[in-house]
């Protein structure tokens, strides 16, 4: 295995498991601060209980977050370091504000989940909001640098006059930002709210539906359907960015290997790199050219107008995008299922099985969609670490020992990943007549 | 042309801030690292008890503890890129070894939290907690002796590392143990003042170990210094810093003889300028270098705008950090009120 391969693999196991954890960071300090504040408002035990146990899981999976996440600002330069030391500047200022965030986060959270019985009611849950507010900042600021990879703007002053830089403008004026953070920090509530419902339905499938676990749910489900909801209005504009800015990923994204005017969105498909033609796709006429220029006979730029050298890995980015777009879908049509039962009550949702399966198989899905979106527009950005500058492969450290690197960091990761699942399902609510005595 | 921000020296405001933060850093998360070590080692009859007491007293706080390495790290890259990037080059090992340990520490501290404290379950995750919290301030403690003597090189841009001087040489990991001991120092110190009677006894007495440990380790690392890193003996004895290591070798001493009399809150105080001092020496040491010889803060400092934006941010960053740090130290030292 090459250096560049092995440090690609570390930093994409790296990432992913940090998003895991960095995504309920975001979205389960919002879980709580809306059940502790029913709690404060109806003074129902039920509540208190609930973010007490939620609070319980998320003292885990915020510290799994936090020690991965600091790996991370590490990583960067030990597999990165020419990317680093060129880039390092420009996009530090967004991680300055991430740490500021970040920091505030991690104080709240320690009020939040050890000072129960040290603060008021109402200040222990204005520290839940302040740990919620600050996940979703972290969130906002830290995808600026990525951002700005995809496009570097103000990148020739940094090889020739570094002074003259405007690095707000840079980071935080760039158009690719604003619409990259909100999609992808929306998608954190998604991944969580589905993640929890999952394990609710799963709970009345074996008949555990007490009103503790049925709030539970409704709260879950409530913020992945609202979040998820939003979705496919920021998926949408973030294509038509990408389109404009990005073609060679667009063309990847949808297996456009040729130019053409009026292109067809095409739906799953399997993309051959070497025929240049898409086999089993459902052909959706003139779609692509609509959606991405609002105009049927739009042209689209196909792979064709880039050397191949330029190519990101277009099957994989064709995948993925069709599986987030998949996941991200089924997940909303469940949570639809969910509220047309709803309506109707708590009981109708616990009588409909079906929809209980549903929920359960709906689990991971945000999760899902979140790291496909990730591939797309990391592998999508390929052969480029800073897109149309930088090549990934320029940016690699010439340090000895990247395979072994590599080889440790996946296997204590996906050590950690499998204790700590067993260790989140032997977390349990209290049961019924126990919850009057929390 | 040298940058300036407010009047100041870019450079200076640049390593000032750095340095706050490996102050920060240092007492911090040094005390998290020492209870680490101080939970390896529980022994007696109230092992238990001393578990739980470290337990109580870094859970709160030992995240917030150390975004100051988060915060060092940010500033490097976005401060000095060159330095950022020749030291991911060359410390690629122990680097990675450190974020191991962080990892490791970090995950074993939480997944045996609401384990029983005698269960199986427990003991184990103890003991990774207690091991990685051990290796990783050696590990810190070499990387720092291997930037400050003189053994990596960055010549156009290529960095090459002398052997003897690497990190696992032997002056550096002698500089690593010091670290450990004095961690494990500052914790016993202040864990005197989180716990009472016999268990604040098993404490003072662990100080009384450590600090005894940091003195013959320093006493022995004194000599091998002049003897194998002429470089650094002679930043060391800089007029600039010895007056630091001077001070902060009497604050050691004043400390450990306010533990000696039971004198805890005096001990504390004294334990914490000791270490400020200590790292205040370090930096005067090493200024105005980053990597000594070939990489100084004037040379590696980014371009204005960057380091305008840092620094510029601070006042806003801390105006909000400082009150709300101060409000999680004070209510976890105060007694349960809901």
């Amino acid at each position: 295995m090459t250096n560049i391969d092995a440090a690609r693999l570390q930093m994409a196991y790296s990432l992913a498991f940090h998003m895991i954890f960095a995504a309920l960071g975001v979205g389960m300090p919002l879980l709580m601060f809306i059940a502790e504040g029913f709690w404060l408002k109806t003074k129902e035990r039920r509540y208190l209980s609930l973010a007490k146990t939620w609070a319980k899981a998320t003292a885990v999976l915020f510290a799994i977050g936090a020690v991965s996440g600091t790996g991370l600002a590490f990583e960067m330069g030990l597999l990165w370091p020419e990317f680093m030391g060129f880039a390092g500047s420009t996009i530090g200022p967004a991680f300055t504000l991430e740490g500021y965030a970040f920091f505030m986060e991690a104080i709240f959270l320690g009020i939040y989940l050890y000072g129960w019985e040290r603060v008021s009611p109402v200040a222990h849950w204005l520290s839940g909001l302040v740990v919620a507010i600050a996940g979703a900042a972290s969130s906002l600021f830290v995808v600026a640098t990525n951002a700005w990879m995809q496009n570097p703007l103000g990148v020739e002053l940094l090889a020739t006059a570094p002074e003259q830089i405007d690095v707000a403008a840079v980071l935080f004026g760039n158009q690719a930002w604003p619409i990259m953070a909100i999609h992808s920090t929306l998608a954190c509530y998604v991944a969580t709210g589905f993640a929890v419902a999952g394990v609710y339905a799963w709970g009345a499938l074996k008949g555990r539906m007490d009103p503790l676990r049925q709030s539970a749910l409704g709260i879950a489900v409530a913020v992945g359907t609202i979040a998820s909801a939003t979705m496919p209005v920021t998926g949408h504009a973030s294509a038509v960015d990408v389109a404009t800015r990005q073609p060679a990923k667009l063309a990847a994204m949808e297996a456009q290997f040729q130019t053409e005017k009026g292109a067809p969105l095409r739906i799953g498909g399997i993309p051959n790199v070497e025929t240049e033609e898409v086999s089993f796709a459902i052909e959706i006429p003139y779609a692509l050219s609509i959606l991405a220029f609002s105009d049927p006979m739009a042209e689209v730029a196909g792979l064709d107008q880039f050397p191949r050298d330029q190519w990101p890995n277009v099957p994989l980015t064709h995948y993925a995008f069709q599986v987030m777009v998949g996941a991200g879908s089924a997940a909303l049509v469940v949570a639809v299922w969910y509220w047309i039962r709803r309506v109707r009550g708590y009981q109708a949702v616990l009588r409909d099985r079906y929809l209980l399966w549903a929920l359960l198989l709906t689990s991971p899905l945000g999760f899902v969609a979140l790291q496909a979106g990730w591939i797309v527009t990391e592998i999508g950005r390929q052969p480029w670490i800073i897109y149309g500058v930088m090549r990934t492969a320029d940016a690699v450290t010439p340090a000895k020992g990247i395979v072994t690197a590599m080889l440790g960091f996946v296997a204590l990761y996906t050590f950690l990943g499998v204790v700590l699942v067993f260790l989140l399902q032997r977390i349990r609510h209290p049961e019924p007549e126990e919850v009057m005595r929390v | 042309m040298t940058q300036t921000w407010l009047g100041i020296d870019a450079a200076v405001a640049v390593a000032g801030v750095m340095l706050l933060a490996l102050m920060a850093y240092a007492v911090f998360a040094g005390a998290d690292f020492g209870g680490g070590v101080w939970d390896l080692f529980a022994s007696g009859p109230r092992r238990d008890e001393q578990r739980l007491a470290i337990a109580k007293a870094i859970g709160p706080v030992w995240e917030a503890n150390h975004v100051w390495l988060i915060f060092i790290i940010v500033i490097l890259f976005s401060a000095l890129p060159e330095a950022y990037r020749a030291l991911s080059i060359v410390l690629f090992t122990p680097f990675h070894l450190v974020l191991v340990g962080i990892v490791l520490r970090g995950a074993a501290f939480v997944f045996r939290v609401h384990a029983d404290v005698a269960s199986l379950h427990w003991r184990t995750w103890a003991w990774v907690f207690g091991a990685s919290s051990t290796i990783t301030p050696i590990l810190l403690g070499a990387t720092a002796g291997a930037v400050s003597s003189g053994g990596i090189r960055v010549v156009d841009g290529q960095v090459s590392v002398d052997p003897l001087q690497a990190w696992f040489g032997p002056v550096s990991l002698l500089i690593g143990f010091l670290t450990l001991a004095v961690c494990a120092y500052l914790a016993a110190v202040f864990l005197t003042m989180e716990t009472d009677g016999a268990l604040r006894e098993d404490f003072r007495q662990r100080a009384l170990v450590a600090g005894g440990a940091t003195a013959v380790l320093a006493a022995v690392l004194l000599p091998l210094i002049a003897l194998q890193s002429p470089l650094l003996w002679e930043h060391l004895s800089l007029p600039q810093s010895v007056p630091f290591l001077a001070g902060g070798t009497l604050l050691a001493v004043l400390s450990f003889w306010a533990v000696w009399g039971r004198r805890y809150r005096a001990g504390r105080a004294l334990a914490v300028a000791q270490v400020v001092i200590l790292v205040g020496g370090f930096a005067m040491a090493q200024w105005p270098y980053v990597i000594y010889p070939d990489v100084t803060f004037y040379g590696a400092l980014a371009p204005g705008p960057s380091v305008r934006f840092l620094l510029n941010s601070l006042p806003f960053g801390f105006a909000l950090l400082i009150p709300s740090l101060l409000f999680l130290f004070a209510v976890f030292k105060r007694e349960e009120r809901y």
